[in-house]
């Protein structure tokens, strides 16, 4: 059987389409699912073995990229989310989705107090704040403004990293898709964060140069300033993956850039097959 | 109720604070040593210390990056520091403002059900170097010219109060107006006090009207007349009757018919599905799907709102697309703007300068674009003089959609639905504000008319809609525009006839008089005719994406238009007199020989016995130097179909001739290509060869990419000046016939089209400015294999070079179009298709040396090229380089076999553009021109 995949269409989800058509080449059975219909039966979630968060601009990104939809997981899908990121089952955010899922602080989700707050409590939520001292769900880690002030959409060349990442275990060929946003820079005020997720191999993707050299920061191979050159990152337990760049916009060869040149390599599509394929094996 | 001020500072670097110095010491404001900008929200609310904090660290800032802090209001200004001057702004009331709609709502969400209302703003922080004296005068031009603009947004210097809307009673005031008993002079009187723009045929029209009726108009069907009756909504110019006097009189009745839609007919391609009808062109793209494709300018709001003006430029025309029922797959746009380095002392009074119109108007595009997650993915970017008060923006869209399932047939009793966002004041009399000349006082007094769109709320449309229409839940949608409900509602009742009331719709604000409400331009909302038994289904669809549905009345059947306001009907008139009454406008023409000689042209010409200069400057000057920092911050790849992205080659650094699109969901190897035809320069000088050389800029574009050159239809977008001034209207009807002339020779028909005039501004000199007669060609084409799609950019050492199409070096004023064009094009698509060409780039502004460079830029490649010097640079028509690999040409040379072609030269892997062994400009040396252009 193929495995379910929900793709949850948030207030503004926008590559929704392209997500799906990228897990139906990847050997799964996509549904979109707009927010709304979730909420009215939250325990549809568990018929699904895999999850995604698209991307688009969820709420038009007011207040912060992606910070709204995260808002939304908390209310409404605090109990189903935690149980399905536990239960191991790969969930993947991709740019909107990655966003939403770092300020939620389900990644990078080795925060003790992040899992505790996205936690239901049935207490009211001012009590709820003053118990877990004000601290917000997630302040270790953010996906800021680029570094260079603007939106930018340009075509990266991506490293697979983690080899506890579902999504990225066992891929070594450089990966090359776009990015189109004017919030992903990864950034931290821990250094203990980045050693943690550097530890636990949490880094999932990086942006390299199209030799497989290190961008080291250097733009625009490294497009928005991030740290590391961090492009994705996973939980600790490696089954819910965010990135910012979009591997569903290169499935096909005549979306690379140079395929009338000939070049074709790099296809997005193995990092769906690697999640598919975890997700029919559970 | 206490309003609580939340101040976000930045604890990083904000990289804001560099774009706005950079754009300050562009302007001229070299003291300005920094500009710090902090957020700023405004929360009306009953609220514990505690619940404040939630506020700030669960909703208004990023715990890693920024800190806040809030106090009631007034808070206590502690006095700036030195050199130093702190100033905020805020939105005026009334101004869309989606952040403080989202943060009442998720405030909500949080349970912090105390908070009433919120607004935003921004505070600004300038550091002067302390050889400024008068800093206060110094900060007026900076927010003036920089930070803030007058239409939207409010400042001062100190501290800002938030600006909500005030609550006031709903008026339900009706006035009426006494026209029955007024003498000519009255009449205009009226119509220039209600900025109805009416001529007195017209409103003399109108006034015979009521004498039949026996009664007085109240100021709804007043205003409603204006609308229906605006250029903006009848185009009356181009339906005009225009006396042309060229020595002899000679008529014609309606451009339009005349021209455009003529050229359709006679072609009579069984492909073009929808011509000059509906919201939008449309055509036959496979045997499941049919594609729609619009042009339109927003111009006027452009000018004195840049941001908002394209914000809803955007957005207006992709909702003419789900007008036909079609879900929106790309957007195009086109810009022309005053020179970005203008001298700000040489700027008009009143007008913006053209660096912050093009930043507010390109950052209105992406906006819009990015977040409703339609591709921008072709344009261009032109700047001239004429556009420095009368900036052109031109939006593009493109929808798909399955074959038969647009409905455009209102039935008896079907309810009136609205869909989408809400009504407010936004962009009053907006149809009548874009058919006038501006003026020095029209960014003041017409703040009403700019408004800022709302992506996501049109995302909804979309998702509701494209469902819809599949379930075949109505019978008709037209959408809101300018003259709103007025427009959409009379539109869609204009032969049935419908009773609606104004009472029903909902408003963002309380307070709207019953002809706000029915003219209010308000964003994001469509119009249905929906049969009862369907409007449960479609409330549910509404519900699932955060839409609003309200039903405000029902198609009637009886043939008139009545508008009611809760008790008192407000509107009654005769379908007939409101769609069919309008005097047909008389107007004279005269045709005069335009500019004979092209002066840059000779001395071009003259001056390339440097060719190397002229080249490197050629690359760097303005209209042909890399627009890459605008397109990238376009998303050009959403929905995963864009085939030829709009910058290519081996860096994605060099201009593609046209975009090439596979939409998502479709089977087979089908695609849309899409490229445009836009030339200022020539307009000025001749504007009936202007119109041809577009046509076939646009179709040359396109086929250079691998569009059939059989499956291309045509947009035309028309900005023009003052057609009641005889020698414009001339340009105007030489264009119109050049379009036709030429649309007949290609065997490219118009699908739709649209013209904006009075594009002049009557400076407090008393001076016109007028802008260059700009035709834009909008092309949308078929490629039947994407696979076969090729790009510009030089691909292997050692290929020929060949030069395809009459190239005529003659000197004209405007280059004429060869008449070897259409089986040169049909010629090259042969071997495209052949895959006998491995690129192919045209010959436009900077003519062969332009399109060489480009190449090898592309291909970071070298190029042998024997060609006279002397005709590097002449422009022509109807031309095209492709590169062919040695095993390739004999078949390529038999494809072309009658046909005008040269091999020039090769492909070399010496990255140097060589010209006849004498000239030879390294490749890096074309990259540094190309991208650094001069003028920014």
């Amino acid at each position: 059987m193929k495995p379910k995949a929900l793709i949850l269409q948030a207030h503004g989800s926008n590559r929704d389409l392209d997500v799906m058509d990228a897990l139906t080449l990847a050997g799964a059975d996509p549904t979109g699912i707009p927010l709304n219909e979730l909420r009215m039966n939250n325990a549809l979630l568990r018929s699904f073995n895999l999850l995604v968060l698209p991307g688009g601009f969820s709420y038009a990104d007011a207040l912060g990229a992606g910070k709204l939809l995260a808002l939304d997981l908390a209310s409404y899908f605090a109990d189903e989310i935690t149980a399905f990121v536990d239960s191991g089952k790969p969930v993947i955010g991709i740019c909107n989705g990655f966003q939403a899922l770092v300020k939620s602080g389900i990644l990078p989700g080795n925060n003790v107090i992040a899992r505790r707050a996205l936690s239901p409590t049935k207490q009211s939520p001012a009590n709820d704040e003053i118990d877990s001292g004000y601290r917000p769900r997630n302040d270790s880690v953010t996906l800021t403004f680029n570094a260079q002030g603007h939106f930018e959409c340009r075509w990266v060349n991506l490293k697979p990293i983690s080899q506890k990442c579902v999504w990225t275990k066992g891929l070594s060929d450089v990966i090359e898709c776009p990015i189109a946003h004017g919030e992903g820079n990864f950034q931290t005020n821990h250094q203990l964060q980045i050693t943690n997720l550097q530890s636990l191999d949490q880094i999932a993707l990086t942006y390299i140069h199209a030799d497989g050299s290190s961008a080291n920061g250097e733009y625009p191979v490294n497009p928005n300033g991030s740290v590391l050159d961090i492009a994705g990152i996973c939980n600790p337990q490696g089954n819910v993956l965010g990135l910012m760049p979009h591997p569903e916009n290169h499935i096909y060869p005549w979306q690379h850039p140079l395929h009338t040149r000939g070049e074709t390599s790099g296809s997005g599509l193995k990092l769906f097959e690697n999640g598919v394929k975890y997700a029919s094996q559970l | 109720m206490p309003t609580y001020k939340f101040l976000i500072h930045t604890k990083n670097n904000d990289p804001r604070r560099a774009g706005y110095l950079r754009d300050a010491h562009a302007l001229g404001f070299h003291h300005l040593q920094s500009i710090i900008v902090q957020d700023l929200y405004f929360i009306e609310g009953q609220l514990l210390q505690e619940e404040l904090q939630k506020l700030s660290l669960k909703l208004l800032t990023d715990p890693v990056t920024q800190s806040a802090t809030w106090m009631e209001l007034p808070t206590p200004l502690s006095p700036p520091k030195p050199d130093t001057v702190i100033l905020e702004v805020a939105l005026r009331p009334g101004v869309t403002d989606p952040v403080a709609e989202q943060i009442v709502r998720a405030a909500h969400e949080l349970n912090l059900h105390g908070v009433h209302r919120a607004a935003t703003g921004q505070r600004f922080i300038l550091q002067f170097d302390s050889s400024v004296s008068v800093r206060e005068s110094v900060t007026e031009s900076v927010v003036k010219s920089l930070l803030a603009n007058n239409v939207i947004q409010h400042w001062i210097i100190g501290e800002i109060t938030p600006s909500f809307p005030e609550e006031i009673e709903s008026s339900g005031t009706v006035e009426t107006i006494p026209i029955r008993s007024l003498t000519t002079d009255e009449l205009l009187a009226l119509s220039k006090e209600r900025r109805a723009a009416l001529d007195l045929p017209e409103m003399q029209a109108v006034q015979n009207y009521f004498l039949k009726e026996q009664r007085d108009p109240t100021d709804v069907e007043f205003e409603t007349i204006a609308q229906t009756w605006s250029e903006h909504c009848v185009h009356k110019t181009f339906k005009a009757r225009v006396t042309i006097d060229n020595g002899q009189q000679t008529v014609v009745d309606s451009l339009i018919k005349t021209y455009l839609k003529s050229a359709t007919d006679e072609i009579n391609a069984p492909w073009v599905i929808s011509a000059f009808v509906d919201n939008a062109g449309i055509i036959d793209f496979d045997d499941e799907f049919e594609i729609s494709f619009k042009a339109e300018t927003h111009n006027h709001p452009s000018a004195v709102e840049p941001f908002g003006g394209a914000n809803t430029g955007v957005g207006g025309v992709i909702r003419d697309v789900i007008g036909v029922s079609a879900k929106p797959i790309a957007n195009t746009d086109v810009l022309c703007f005053g020179p970005q380095n203008l001298d700000p002392s040489l700027l008009p009074e009143g007008v913006l300068h053209p660096r912050r119109i093009q930043s507010g108007v390109v950052a209105g595009v992406q906006d819009y674009g990015n977040k409703i997650g339609i591709p921008t993915v072709n344009g261009a970017i032109l700047y001239d003089e004429g556009y420095t008060a009368n900036p052109l923006v031109f939006c593009g869209c493109v929808g798909i959609a399955p074959k038969g399932k647009h409905r455009k047939n209102p039935q008896v009793s079907d309810r009136v639905v609205v869909l989408g966002g809400r009504t407010g004041r936004d962009g009053l009399r907006g149809a009548t504000f874009s058919s006038m000349t501006m003026d020095a006082q029209t960014g003041e007094v017409s703040g009403a008319s700019v408004q800022i769109g709302d992506p996501i709320t049109e995302k909804g449309l979309i998702d509701v809609i494209v469902r819809a229409r599949d379930l075949g839940l109505y019978n008709d949608i037209t959408d809101c525009g300018a003259g709103g409900l007025s427009s959409a509602v009379g539109e869609m009742a204009s032969t049935i006839g419908c009773d609606v009331d104004l009472a029903h719709v909902h408003l963002k604000y309380p307070g709207l008089a019953p002809w706000e409400i029915w003219l209010s331009e308000a964003q994001e909302r469509m119009v249905l005719a929906v049969s009862p038994k369907n409007i449960p289904a479609l409330q549910t669809l509404c519900d699932t994406f955060d839409t609003e549905l309200t039903d405000i009345g029902e198609i009637t059947g009886k043939g008139r238009l009545v508008v009611r306001h809760a008790e008192s009907v407000v509107v009654n008139m005769d379908n007939d007199f409101l769609h069919e009454g309008i005097p047909q406008r008389q107007l004279k023409a005269v045709i005069s020989n335009q500019l004979p000689v092209a002066s840059d042209m000779v001395n071009r010409q003259s001056s390339i016995v440097n060719v190397r200069e002229t080249l490197l400057a050629l690359l760097s000057s303005p209209n042909i130097a890399s627009k890459a920092h605008v397109i990238r911050i376009y998303d050009h790849e959403v929905q995963g179909g864009t085939v030829v992205k709009p910058l290519t080659g081996v860096e994605a650094d060099a201009p593609s001739d046209a975009a090439v699109i596979k939409p998502i969901g479709t089977k087979g190897l089908k695609g849309i290509v899409l490229s445009n035809g836009i030339n200022p320069e020539y307009g000025k000088r001749d504007a009936y060869q202007m119109a041809w050389s577009v046509m076939d800029e646009a179709i040359r574009n396109a086929v250079a990419v691998g569009a059939d050159p059989e499956r291309i239809a045509v947009l035309d977008n028309f900005c023009w000046g003052d057609p009641l001034r005889p020698e414009t209207l001339g340009t105007l009807v030489e264009a119109c016939r050049g379009c036709h002339d030429a649309s007949v020779f290609f065997g490219t028909p118009f699908i739709s089209g649209k013209d904006s005039l009075n594009n002049e501004y009557l400076g407090v000199d008393g001076q016109r400015h007028a802008i260059p007669p700009t035709l834009l060609i909008s092309a949308i084409g078929i490629i039947h294999d994407v696979n076969t799609a090729i790009t510009m950019d030089l691909k292997e050492t050692d290929n020929f070079i060949y030069l395809v199409g009459d190239f005529s070096t003659e000197q004209k004023s405007v280059p004429s179009v060869p008449t070897s064009a259409p089986q040169v094009y049909r010629a090259l698509h042969k071997a495209i298709t052949s895959r006998l060409i491995r690129s192919a780039h045209d010959l436009s502004e900077g003519g062969l040396a332009v399109a060489a460079a480009e190449m090898c830029i592309g291909g970071r490649l070298g190029m042998e090229l024997n060609i006279e010097p002397s005709s590097l640079v002449t422009e022509v028509n109807g031309c095209l380089l492709v590169e062919v690999t040695p095993a390739n040409v004999s078949a390529f040379e038999a494809v072309f076999a009658n046909l005008p072609f040269t091999n020039i030269g090769k492909v070399t892997q010496h990255p140097f553009l060589d010209i006849r062994l004498s000239v030879s400009i390294s490749v890096t040396d074309l990259v540094h021109a190309f991208n650094n252009p001069t003028h920014l």
